[in-house]
């Protein structure tokens, strides 16, 4: 085995400095590389989810919408067909959740009336709060078709009309609070009429 | 030492999680299921394998004083990488793994085996150690995810043996403590038995 060199201060910038630049140059071709598809997989998942939840479009226009409190900006997707409007899904949140932030779509129809919902990120507890995940239960499918200006946006224990997730009733309480954030902007931007 | 037993002894004498108890962050944390135990042990593996490759292949090169930097920019790199390409290619395993990928790099089995292997052995004694480490970890990792999941949510790799939850606390950490402290014991009377 060779001996190893010496630690002396020119060796050891020279030693780092080398690691360092070859590291940064792998990084920097892989990032190259993988940016197109990153972006692609981001896309096609935001337009899925939007498809879920409006009806049937063959054009879309965004809008973004900036929040007063100092949160995130929503985002409005118009959907419309043959030049109708057919939908609008707004992307919205909330910091309520169990475990912090959570994203949802929600899907309005041109009165109001929630066509849908998908939900983008959560860190709910499996198995509890990650319920309102439409794969894992039935919960958000109680909100289909529901027009929030006579279904009040609250769990039953709150004096609402939402049944809550049994054992996860602040996962449940944040995902209304999402879905009364989308609606409020909706009607600010003049979507209900 | 065989390179036989360099591959070998990752999985049950020196296995990471079980015996040598590193790397307890992501054991706890993401074996909520199967399949994301396995998915997490993968990519352990495969910067665990690099790192180890490359720090043994330049181990002659580095200082020593400058010898745990230089480890720690080599497997950042590679755990990088592993993210930028999961986000690119399996965004629904990198959803669910998210926050602990780039926790791979406080991953002290990575950092222990470079140090404590990969600088002192050849490129292919520490190519197969890592490998076998790795190995053993996801085997570790995908057992407790295994074993979690069916008392949990009574399914096994996402596929439901019976509708609805079993015993849900076996899903919430606690859970995670308790079924890897009686594989823990499990393994420690394997081991003493052979």
């Amino acid at each position: 085995m060779a001996s190893k060199r010496e630690s002396n201060f020119v060796n050891m910038v020279v030693t780092l400095f080398i690691v360092s630049a070859v590291a940064a140059f792998a990084l920097g071709g892989v990032y190259t590389i993988t940016k197109e598809p990153i972006a692609l997989a981001r896309k096609a998942k935001l337009e899925s989810a939007i498809k879920a939840v409006v009806p049937d479009f063959d054009h879309l226009s965004t809008k973004v919408v900036p929040v007063a409190e100092g949160g995130d900006s929503l985002f409005l997707y118009v959907a419309s067909k043959d030049d109708q409007v057919v939908g609008t899904a707004i992307k919205t949140y909330t910091m309520k959740g169990f475990s912090g932030k959570i994203e949802l779509m929600v899907g309005f129809l041109d009165d109001g009336t929630i066509e849908n919902t998908a939900v983008l990120l959560h860190k709910e507890t499996p198995g509890l709060g990650d319920k309102m995940d439409q794969r894992k239960s039935d919960f958000s499918l109680q909100f289909i078709g529901k027009n929030p200006e006579n279904f009040k946006l609250k769990v039953k224990k709150d004096g609402g009309d939402v049944d809550a997730i049994t054992a996860a009733t602040i996962s449940s309480r944040a995902f209304c609070d999402a879905v009364q954030r989308a609606y409020d902007v909706f009607e600010k931007e003049g979507g209900a009429k | 030492m065989s390179q036989l037993t360099n591959f070998t002894k990752g999985f049950i004498k020196e296995n990471p999680v079980f015996v040598l108890l590193l790397g307890m962050c992501p054991t706890l944390g993401v074996t909520t299921s199967a399949i994301n135990g396995l998915g997490m042990g993968l990519a352990t593996t495969f910067v665990l394998v690099m790192s180890n490759l490359v720090v043994s292949l330049v181990r002659n090169f580095i200082p020593d004083k400058v010898r745990i930097p230089s480890f720690i920019v080599i497997i950042a790199s590679f755990v990088t990488i592993v993210e930028l390409v999961m986000q690119a290619y399996l965004p629904e395993l990198f959803e669910s793994l998210g926050l602990f990928i780039p926790l791979i790099v406080v991953n002290c089995i990575v950092l222990g085996r470079a140090e404590a292997f990969a600088s002192k052995n050849t490129p292919v004694s520490s190519l197969l150690d890592g490998l076998g480490m790795g190995l053993g970890f996801a085997f570790a990792l995908t057992l407790l995810g295994g074993v979690r999941e069916l008392l949990g949510s009574s399914a096994i790799f996402g596929i439901d043996l019976v509708k609805g939850d079993l015993m849900l606390v076996f899903i919430l950490a606690p859970g995670a403590f308790i079924v890897l402290g009686y594989l823990i014991a499990i393994i420690n009377k394997l081991n003493k038995a052979h």
